[in-house]
């Protein structure tokens, strides 16, 4: 493959004092792909979200993120919001973030803030109620709609976010994300929560997301009938490292990676060195 | 009744607070004897004192089932709610708007409700910062400060209309609000609240202490006062102007301007109203509802908090600027006295009384604020204490504000198609 890939993760060290979270993290994630991020509590898959997507700024590493259109961003480079709003990351977290008072309609069309803010020349013309500005909140409500079928809210569009169910929470803030159109979605532990028919229908929601989209999405979970199921590749971290990359099978077998998740004895340890 | 055992018993303990607090402060008393004072008792006093307390509570506890219930029944018929709260928003501006043309309506009454009229428009100003973007504002009263003093000093020094000044001084005001903006950026609840106070409190005291400038404590008067489209409101207009009454043939009367007036901030308020109505449905007012709900998510969605915390303060400033001018206007004579913190924390009970948010509860919980002081002036001192029981009943009844119902934005059924 020449081309660039989507995320090309070089290098990256996240330091916080004395404490290494992340060392020395180099991977890739290609559009239509799904890319899952796995290891133990703690490995430091959060903080790389967190680098990702502006909340925090990497020690050292180089994060470039390549549109479909060949246009390349350096998110280390980017504030906060300019990474969802220019490069186009798109992502949830971990604890639901919604806008809990908000209806589920109201959510979806805050996220295309962007969008919307320019139709409405800067609120200037959104004053006046331009035409402009009106055919632009309709498309807005037009891909909100889209985004409510596909996860099966539309009848409960009017709703107050915190209204919801947990599951529909999670749906939703999935639905949110996309609104954004972004290039890559980055989804926290998705499945938290969820059981296993919630479970099941999020890998259906996500393989769709793959196919009719044709965007990366870049997963942490830590329930492996999702990861197995869906992704393409498995990135496995353990205290901050890379300890084994590969498509999911290989990784299971992987012995570094059963020995960070089931542990080993000190007997053991001694033996293996 | 189950619970008149606990409610008794919760009574009487608050009766017993009561009795330990009046009995030093109202027990005793000190007359005048033969020898120097004398001491007497007035356990009478502290026993009234008790029994009322007592009682009062035991009111409470019986009627607070009531009150729940109210509460659930009415939050239960809320659509049906909403639509009569909407109604309810057009007939009051229907009875602001004929008030002037009442029998009834003398000098006294329309000074009144020129005065409400002014605390809502600050009200509604402030709810854009509270209520929408859950900014904690305690130094609002700064940009109402603002505001008057660019009207008085522009009209002072440079002789300029009241009609040029009012946009001047909401545009100084909103100036000052990104000022206050940008050190309050990453601040939030009641970390923000202290540095607005204390921004509120630096524009008072500077409005004191720079004599030269603002004239300090003297304030400034004879502030020129508006015109109607440049005739003036007097009964002996200078050369060659006809005044208000000449142009119109009627006998000159002082009613004319307090109307004019009232009509003044009827406008400005209805304004105020209608650009928070519109600006909800438009994308930064979204963004300043979603920053009041979570920060971090806006971040991740794109939009910027800079730009919605620092618009907010702007804009919410802007309208009291605005307000300020009037207030000036309105007057002739402005001090630093009318700017001190209790007008901040009026106007923040009247935002947070009608329901943060609403803007019909605003308009209802600044009649009751500012109304109820007003006309229960002849109760003296025992005004305030009408005012707090007020308060206390408004929050015991709806303890999220009168009208805590947030109407959506948007929905699927009636939004555009």
């Amino acid at each position: 493959m020449t081309a660039a890939p989507l995320l090309a993760v070089d290098h990256l060290t996240m330091r916080f004092g004395g404490l290494v979270a992340i060392g020395d993290l180099s991977f890739q994630a290609r559009h239509k792909e799904i890319t899952a991020i796995i290891g133990p509590n703690g490995a430091g898959k959060t903080t790389v979200f967190n680098c990702l997507t502006g909340f925090y700024r990497p020690s050292s590493g180089m994060l470039s993120l390549t549109h479909r259109t060949g246009e390349r961003f350096l998110l280390e480079r980017l504030d906060g919001h300019l990474i969802a709003r220019t490069a186009k990351v798109a992502r949830t977290f971990q604890n639901i973030r919604l806008f809990s008072n908000m209806t589920v309609l109201e959510n979806l069309i805050v996220a295309q803030h962007t969008a919307l803010m320019k139709a409405s020349l800067f609120t200037l013309g959104g004053l006046f109620n331009l035409p402009s500005y009106r055919h632009a909140e309709r498309r807005a409500l037009d891909l909100a709609r889209h985004w409510l079928d596909k996860v099966n809210l539309t009848a409960k569009a009017d709703e107050a976010a915190s209204a919801l169910p947990y599951g529909d929470q999670r749906r939703l803030e999935i639905a949110r994300a996309m609104c954004t159109q972004p290039e890559i979605l980055c989804l926290d532990e998705p499945a938290a929560g969820l059981n296993p028919k919630e479970s099941a229908d999020l890998n259906q929601l996500l393989l769709a997301i793959k196919a009719e989209e044709g965007i990366g999405i870049l997963l942490i979970e830590h329930d492996m009938s999702v990861v197995m199921g869906i992704s393409d590749h498995v990135v496995v971290l353990d205290y901050g490292r890379k300890i084994a990359e590969g498509p999911p099978a290989f990784v299971r077998a992987d012995a570094a990676v059963i020995r960070a998740y089931l542990g080993q004895d000190d007997d053991a340890k001694e033996d293996a060195c | 009744m189950a619970r008149l055992p606990f409610l008794v018993k919760d009574a009487g303990l608050a009766a017993l607070v009561a009795l330990g607090l009046a009995f030093p402060m109202a027990g005793f008393r000190l007359p005048d004897g033969a020898s120097g004072t004398d001491l007497s008792f007035r356990f009478d006093l502290v026993a009234a004192a008790a029994a009322v307390v007592f009682l009062g509570r035991l009111f409470l506890g019986l009627s607070r089932p009531f009150f729940i219930s109210t509460g659930q029944k009415l939050a239960a018929k809320s659509t049906g709610l909403s639509k009569r709260i909407h109604w309810g928003g057009y007939v009051l501006a229907g009875i602001a708007f004929v008030l002037p043309m009442l029998p009834f309506a003398d000098r006294n009454l329309i000074d009144k409700a020129t005065l409400i009229l002014i605390y809502v428009m600050l009200g509604w100003g402030l709810n854009i910062v509270v209520g929408l973007a859950g900014l904690l504002d305690l130094g609002y009263v700064a940009f109402y400060a603002v505001g008057a003093y660019s009207y008085a000093l522009l009209s002072l020094h440079f002789g300029l209309s009241f009609w040029i000044c009012l946009p001047l001084s909401g545009l100084f005001a909103a100036l000052f609000g990104i000022l206050l903006g940008f050190p309050v950026l990453r601040l939030r609840g009641d970390y923000l609240a202290i540095v607005t106070l204390g921004f509120g409190e630096i524009i008072r005291i500077i409005l004191l202490n720079w004599q030269n400038f603002t004239g300090g404590p003297n304030g400034i008067s004879s502030i020129q006062r508006p015109g109607f489209f440049g005739l003036p409101f007097t009964a002996d207009p200078p050369e060659g102007v006809a005044s208000f009454s000449d142009f119109f043939g009627l006998d000159y009367s002082t009613f004319h301007r307090v109307v004019f007036l009232y009509y003044l901030i009827l406008a400005l308020a209805l304004l105020t109203n209608f650009f928070t109505v519109r600006i909800r449905k438009l994308p930064l007012g979204r963004a300043w509802e979603a920053l009041r709900e979570d920060e971090i998510a806006c971040k991740a969605l794109g939009i910027n908090p800079t730009m919605v915390k620092l618009s907010a303060f702007a804009l919410g400033a802007m309208f009291a600027g605005f307000a300020g001018s009037f207030f000036a206007t309105r007057q002739g004579f402005i001090s630093p006295d009318s700017f001190s913190f209790i007008e901040s924390a009026l106007i923040l009970a009247i935002a947070v009384l009608g329901g943060k948010g609403s803007q019909v509860g605003v308009a209802l919980a600044a009649i009751l604020l500012i109304g109820i002081p007003e006309w229960f002036r002849e109760l003296a001192q025992y005004r305030m204490l009408a005012f707090g029981c007020a308060m206390v009943l408004i929050m015991v009844w709806r303890p999220e504000g009168l009208m805590s119902k947030r109407e959506p934005t948007v929905s699927l059924k009636d939004g555009p198609p």
